[in-house]
């Protein structure tokens, strides 16, 4: 899953460089928030600890072996911020002295193994062994989920980056500049490898390992057990919740951005509408997005069929009677959050009320 | 191969690190073209040069960067043998296998059909796949020179130089520091494993076997993770991180960074 020098293109690269050190940024400031003067010791010698575990010949079923990441015991044990940290500081060692992943496409595998790779593992993790006990098995089975769902889903993050490539980027002939196949040849094949021996792999580790510290030092297993009763953690409540105030102006912020939609050039793979099939200027753009192949020459039946289902209230993020494009992102942005914002409260209205009743009986 | 070859692949796996750690270190002091220049310039002048193999869209523009990484090589006395074990040859069986289905898929110009197998190459088969093989054996084998001619304490000093936060150099410095220990623990825990092991383990004992000597690995990490921020603060470590960077740049490193930057323009031109 470590992509090398020269799978990415330029633009790809800084793109996730972008990405991944604004989670770079964020993990640090919340984890010197929580743990202080300790931070740098404690990630720089899980991060060793995650670099040796990578080197580990794990034995599969079937007689084979594979390799783990250690992103699921990573997240479990630290949190998803201190395991941002530790595995990108892995795979930056690995990258700049051992060889393994590129320099310029280190942003990217970043971004896919310790940012995707550990928020889904905490997920996972929490969400399967919900209130448990700390020396339970389902902990054992949500360490194990979380490892295979986490691995699997930075192969797939993994799988897109790469087979957008010879859509987006290709030179006038229709050659691939950068990886050379397109999604449905990227992402079976690197799916089929990591649903099978790497996915095994690190759900092995990430359970054996929850299973060894409930036995052998359970008091690693508190950071992020989401329990009340948790104690002497190793960080503490890794995730403190976020105050509203800063997510609204967020959400004001990502709003505002919107219209940068309408600098985009071409068209969005995938998204045409049946008309865009019998409009010679939309025929060519779909030509160019998909690798010089031209589109069928008249709409194909199930679009036909299927577009006149539903006709939406903003076609194209733009209401009929705005005349200005960029007004009318932002139209839809406000709507569709204002309608987020309003189904979130009634389904919090609803099950306070149905926890109350629960209470009552 | 016995069904414990696990265990010896593990072992293998901790000695090739070692040992690519002492030969990199060991080839960091020998005297040579790159390592007379400022570590900054190396740094920056190979990133360049690593940059511009990415942005050209010619396959003659990249292989002329790969005759430039192969000279600075020589010129550096870092030994092609070496390159050609550690890059040349796993690039080739890496990146090889990914690039030799291209041939047959990518879309374009027949170039070659076998009728008999329904097969046929393409000329934009063709250069995709020596685009993709070339692109990355010309980066890894500009960033192992980089590696085999300079200290990895000369490249964090550097990488601080060029702005990246200290928090983050000093993470990798002991990260690397400490990576040596664990492999060092790991491989002594593997070996009195393997000295005790009589007979065939059967899968589950070596999954069982594995993630505790993983778990033990981690007890171990913690609580040197604890010593190590005591040591730091019987130093007075109070949580700022200052480094130390005593480079000082000659009339040689400002030539040499010119030539990176002018080669690399060039050849950017030039594979546009």
């Amino acid at each position: 899953m470590h992509i090398p020098d020269g799978y990415l293109s330029p633009s790809t690269c800084a793109t996730f460089y972008l990405v991944a050190a604004s989670g770079w940024y964020a993990a640090l400031k919340r984890i010197k928030q929580l743990l202080a003067t300790r931070a740098i010791p404690l990630i720089s010698v899980f991060a060793a600890f995650c670099f040796v575990v990578m080197m580990f010949n794990v034995p599969l079923p079937g007689g084979t072996t594979g390799h783990a990441v250690g992103v699921g015991v990573s997240a479990i044990v630290l949190g998803p911020w201190g395991s941002i940290l530790a595995i990108s500081i892995a795979l930056a060692i690995q990258s700049l002295f051992f060889g393994d992943g590129g320099i310029t496409t280190l942003g990217a595998n970043c971004f896919n193994m310790a940012i995707v790779g550990s928020f889904t593992a905490y997920a996972m993790y929490r969400m399967v062994a919900a209130n448990s006990d700390l020396k339970s098995r389902r902990r054992v089975l949500a360490a194990a989920v979380a490892g295979y769902v986490a691995i699997n889903t930075s192969a797939l993050v993994t799988a897109v980056e790469l087979g957008i490539q010879p859509v987006l980027f290709h030179d006038a002939s229709g050659t691939p500049l950068y990886a050379p196949y397109p999604l449905h040849v990227a992402i079976p094949a690197m799916m089929i490898g990591h649903l099978t021996f790497a996915g095994l792999a690190e759900a092995v580790i990430a359970a054996g390992m929850v299973s060894y510290l409930q036995r052998a030092d359970v008091g690693l297993l508190r950071g992020v057990a989401g329990l009340a009763q948790s104690s002497t953690p190793i960080i503490a409540r890794a995730t403190p919740e976020p105050s509203p105030g800063r997510l609204w102006w967020m959400v004001a912020c990502l709003m505002l951005f919107t219209p940068l939609g309408i600098l985009a050039a071409g068209t969005a793979w995938g998204e045409w509408s049946s008309t865009a099939f019998m409009n010679p200027h939309t025929r060519d753009q779909i030509a160019t997005a998909s690798g010089n192949h031209a589109p069928p020459s008249s709409v194909p039946a199930g679009i036909q069929r299927l577009s006149s289902l539903w006709t939406a209230p903003f076609p194209g993020y733009a209401p009929r009677f705005i005349r200005n494009p960029m007004f009318g992102y932002l139209l839809s942005a406000i709507f569709g959050v204002g309608f987020l914002v309003l189904a979130s409260l009634v389904a919090r209205a609803v099950s306070r009320k149905w926890s109350a009743g629960n209470l009552r009986s | 191969m016995s069904r414990n070859s696990f265990l010896e692949s593990t072992l293998q796996g901790c000695a090739r690190a070692l040992s690519k750690a002492l030969q990199s270190e060991h080839a960091a002091t020998r005297p040579g073209l790159l390592q007379q220049l400022d570590p900054r310039v190396r740094v920056l002048g190979i990133l360049t040069l690593v940059v511009s193999v990415i942005l050209c869209r010619r396959p003659e523009a990249i292989a002329a960067i790969f005759l430039i990484a192969v000279a600075l090589a020589i010129a550096s006395r870092v030994s092609l043998t070496a390159l050609a074990k550690r890059v040349w040859l796993v690039v080739l069986g890496f990146s090889g296998v990914i690039a030799v289905p291209a041939l047959f898929l990518t879309p374009g110009a027949p170039l070659f059909t076998a009728p008999a197998l329904h097969l046929s190459i393409s000329v934009q088969g063709v250069r995709t796949a020596v685009l993709l093989v070339l692109r990355v054996e010309t980066a890894a084998t500009l960033t192992t020179v980089l590696v085999l001619s300079t200290a990895w304490t000369h490249i964090l000093k550097a990488l601080r130089s060029l702005h990246l936060p200290a928090e983050i150099v000093t993470m990798l410095a002991m990260t690397h520091r400490y990576v040596f220990l664990l492999i060092e623990t790991a491989n002594q825990m593997f070996e009195s494993r393997q000295s005790r092991t009589v007979g065939i383990l059967s899968g589950a004992e070596r999954r069982r076997m594995t993630t505790r000597t993983a778990g033990v690995l981690l007890s171990k990490s913690i609580e040197l993770s604890q010593e190590v921020y005591l040591a730091m603060l019987s130093r007075g470590f109070r949580g700022d991180v200052r480094l130390l960077t005593d480079f000082r740049l000659q009339p040689r490193d400002y030539l040499g960074l010119s030539a990176f930057f002018l080669t690399a323009c060039v050849v950017v031109w030039m594979g546009r």
